[in-house]
């Protein structure tokens, strides 16, 4: 029995739906929600919008009415006292216009700038294989001779420099599979070791020179004092990275093997380069490299900076390298042992590839921490970005100039850095899908 | 073991062949090893320094005036930064929408702009946007001194009122002291207790109380024997009260938000670690919120945030080698840099700054291996 006998009314029907209250729905909600949901959080709100208008409005102004067409200061601040009247200051973007190029290639000579640029794309497709799965895989191959291919253009002369060097590795690939049958693989990998660093040592310069007798091609040569700005930046940091990065597997391993002698060794050579400033090494490669080596060698001091900060990052990524080892379940080294592997074909086949898999966000972010530590071979007389931005302060036209050249360097830097962390997260998001 | 033999003779070979050319290179210029230097007249003024020294000083105390500044601004910056780092993080993971992007722009923009950048930026603020000495002067003055009159900001450096240490200072600082120690026993006790009986002694009430109250009573009773000093325009300059360099502010500054940056996510990643179950299960036991936060989040979330934390008191350390972008006197700028200009002893002065940073932060490490072991979850 229904109530519609002893009840007067009884709604049969539905209402019609209707719309939530305005407080509940779109941008009013969620304003309440996450910005007034308590009197404590109300303040915070108003006191952080304050700091924005507060910010904003102290800026703006000045950036916004910045003068871009000046051939100097003092020219600037005359446009900006007739086109604002006296007494306000604005930004003098003129200075960026006029030496932008300094700022990113340094004294590379302009008609020679395509050199750096092709260098920079040639290196972006080469590290494309490695850094997205789903690139070419012929693509390899350029990351091979990659190396060759960019000392040449950067650094210019004869060809057969480079190609006299990259016939070492040839070399040493070469021993190593062909004397395997009859030197074991202990001697095979001395002999692969040892015979390209006599053939470095003693032909290399004899065969460049003969293929450059036979054959001369070769472009303008670009000395070393020449390079500056993010060019500089960047070309220290990329060697450092990628030479650093075999040195750091092998320390890790040194540092994770059960050989007394090797374990202990790695381990001094990582506290010690990790125990002292990056900028004290710097100091010891412009001052003391000299005394370690042979009486009478001298070389410039950019190829000196790149070997102390090679070491430098490979014993941090060392550090990054052995914490992706240790975080590798012991069922794998078991794994590999019990399928009759030796040390170097289970760590080839099958540790190496998943620690370094994991440690790929690390490393990236050790390459974040390379990259803005160039900065400081400004000390040892290189002209990074930050020297360049002394050099033109120093210049009579730009005496006196300082906000708009920090905030263009800061932001190049700002906007490299910030898309390789957003890369290592990307990747470390990826990565992290089977294991949820 | 054929593979560590012949590792250890190339090692070996290796170090005498470096050794080998040393002595080379030395006995062609002329030089010897030797660290009779460090005993010689320095000859060379510092104007930031901590304890005695003037430029008939050796060169040891000199490295030794160094060695204090860096540890100064290296312990400055430590604690502003685990400060200016925790309130970040905290707020990152705050529930307000703009306060928590607002501390995402900030970590984000010192995290990826090098460190120089900041220093010199900062020192570039101080130097150049604030007013000279002489814009105080006068009936009408350009500039004025902040906070009651007790702080001045000068193109300079800034001027802070000091403290004078009257008769019976010491007293009053004995006092102090013992009132740290009480405190220390009295939560030793009351932990204790708790464990034995269960009954809760409230220990933050006082723990106050005897942080301030015993400490307060000597100083009045001794007459106020600790008075401040403050700063005072003299002639073209201040005078009196503390004045801290421009160059000291600008690192410490840069190198307390940069390395606050990067700890702001590492709390973050700490807090966020604890899984919810944990604050839930706390909830369900019946303790209340901030006994949650304390014994239960807190802990777990320390074993996550202290070895990386540390790691970054020791960047920051190191870091405060950048002293030299702004003239900061550290042991970089004396032992590393004016000394071995003067003597030309570039091998001994490397190696005994080096030696210095190393040891530091082995030292360091040390305490992180020390603490790691405390407080490492034991598995199988």
């Amino acid at each position: 029995m229904t109530h519609s006998h002893s009840q007067a009314f009884v709604r049969t029907e539905m209402l019609a739906e209707q719309a939530p209250p305005a407080s509940e729905m779109g941008a009013l909600r969620w304003a309440r929600e996450n910005l007034f949901s308590s009197i404590p959080n109300a303040l915070m709100t108003l006191v952080a919008l304050y700091v924005i208008y507060y910010v904003l409005a102290g800026i703006s102004p000045w950036v916004l009415g910045g003068i871009w067409n000046a051939e100097s200061l003092r020219e600037c601040r005359e446009i900006r006292d007739t086109l604002y009247g006296e007494g306000r200051e604005v930004a003098c973007w003129a200075v960026i216009a006029d030496r932008w190029h300094q700022l990113l290639f340094g004294f590379y000579p302009s008609e020679l700038y395509w050199r750096p640029i092709l260098t920079l794309i040639l290196f972006g497709a080469a590290v494309a294989p490695i850094l997205f799965e789903n690139a070419p895989r012929k693509l390899l191959i350029l990351t091979a001779t990659v190396p060759f291919i960019a000392y040449f253009l950067l650094w210019g002369g004869s060809i057969w420099g480079p190609v006299a060097v990259a016939l070492g590795f040839v070399l040493g690939w070469a021993v190593l599979t062909y004397t395997q049958d009859f030197l074991g693989s202990l001697g095979a990998t001395l002999a692969a070791i040892i015979l390209p660093i006599l053939y470095w040592l003693y032909f290399a310069g004899t065969v460049g020179n003969a293929l450059q007798g036979i054959l001369p091609i070769g472009i303008e040569a670009i000395g070393s004092d020449e390079f500056g700005g993010f060019l500089l930046a960047l070309v220290i940091g990329i060697t450092g990275i990628i030479i650093s990065l075999p040195i750091g597997v092998f320390l890790a391993l040194g540092r994770q093997s059960d050989l007394f002698i090797i374990n202990k060794c790695s381990v001094i050579f990582i506290e010690v380069i990790r125990g002292v400033p990056l900028i004290v090494w710097l100091f010891t490669a412009s001052l003391l490299l000299n005394y370690f080596l042979p009486t009478g060698t001298s070389f410039d001091i950019l190829l000196r900076v790149i070997i102390m900060v090679t070491l430098f990052s490979s014993a941090y990524i060392a550090e990054v390298v052995r914490g992706g080892l240790a975080a590798l379940p012991r069922g794998q080294y078991e794994g590999a042992d019990s399928l009759g592997l030796n040390y170097w074909q289970s760590m080839q086949l099958i540790i190496l590839p998943q620690a370094l898999k994991i440690s790929i966000p690390g490393i990236v972010s050790s390459f974040i921490g390379l990259f803005k530590d160039t900065t400081l071979v400004v000390f040892v007389g290189l002209s990074d970005p930050i020297g360049f931005s002394n050099l033109i302060r120093a210049s009579s036209e730009w005496n006196g100039i300082y906000w708009e050249l920090f905030i263009f360097i800061g932001l190049c830097f700002w906007i490299f850095c910030f898309s390789m962390s957003r890369y290592s997260q990307w990747l470390e998001r990826k990565l992290h899908t089977g294991h949820r | 073991m054929t593979i560590q033999v012949v590792a250890l003779i190339l090692i070996l070979a290796g170090i005498a062949w470096l050794a080998n050319n040393t002595i080379q290179n030395l006995s062609v210029l002329g030089k010897d090893f030797d660290f009779g230097f460090l005993s010689q007249r320095a000859g060379y003024d510092i104007n930031q320094r901590l304890i005695e020294y003037t430029n008939d000083s050796t060169h040891a105390r000199a490295a030794l005036v160094g060695i204090l500044n860096t540890l100064l601004v290296a312990f400055l910056g430590c604690i502003t930064a685990t400060v200016v780092g925790v309130i970040a993080g905290v707020l990152r993971l705050s529930k307000n929408w703009i306060v928590g992007r607002l501390m995402t722009v900030y970590v984000e923009a010192f995290r990826n702009i090098p460190l120089l950048l900041w220093i010199i930026a900062i020192f570039a603020v101080m130097t150049e946007s604030t007013p000279q000495p002489r814009d105080f002067r006068g009936d009408d003055p350009a500039a004025t001194m902040n906070l009651f009159d007790s702080v001045a900001v000068t193109n300079r450096g800034v001027y802070i009122p000091g403290l004078d240490w009257g008769p019976g200072s010491l007293v009053l600082i004995l006092v102090f002291v013992a009132s740290l120690v009480g405190i220390y026993f009295f939560r030793r006790h009351a932990r204790k207790r708790q464990e034995e009986t269960g009954d809760i002694l409230p220990v933050f009430w006082v723990s106050l109380a005897l942080f301030v109250v015993p400490s307060l009573i000597i100083y009045f009773i001794l007459g106020r024997p600790v008075t401040l000093n403050y700063p005072e325009l003299r002639g073209f300059n201040f005078g009196g009260g503390l004045h801290l360099r421009n160059s000291l502010i600008a690192l410490w500054f840069a190198l307390s938000l940069y390395t606050g940056a990067f700890i702001a996510e590492i709390v973050r990643a700490g807090i966020i670690s604890v899984s919810h179950g944990q604050t839930e299960a706390a909830g369900a036991l019946g303790l209340r919120p901030n006994r949650t936060m304390n014994l239960v989040v807190l802990p777990q979330a320390l074993r996550v945030i202290i070895p990386p934390l540390i790691s970054q008191y020791l960047n920051l350390t190191k870091n405060s080698s950048l002293a030299i972008a702004v003239g900061y006197m550290d042991v970089r700028a004396t032992l590393g840099g004016i000394t071995i200009n003067q003597t030309g002893r570039e091998l001994e002065g490397m190696l005994l700054l080096g030696l210095f940073y190393l040891i530091t932060s082995l030292a360091i490490a040390g305490v992180m291996n020390l603490y790691n072991a405390s407080v490492k979850l034991q598995e199988r």
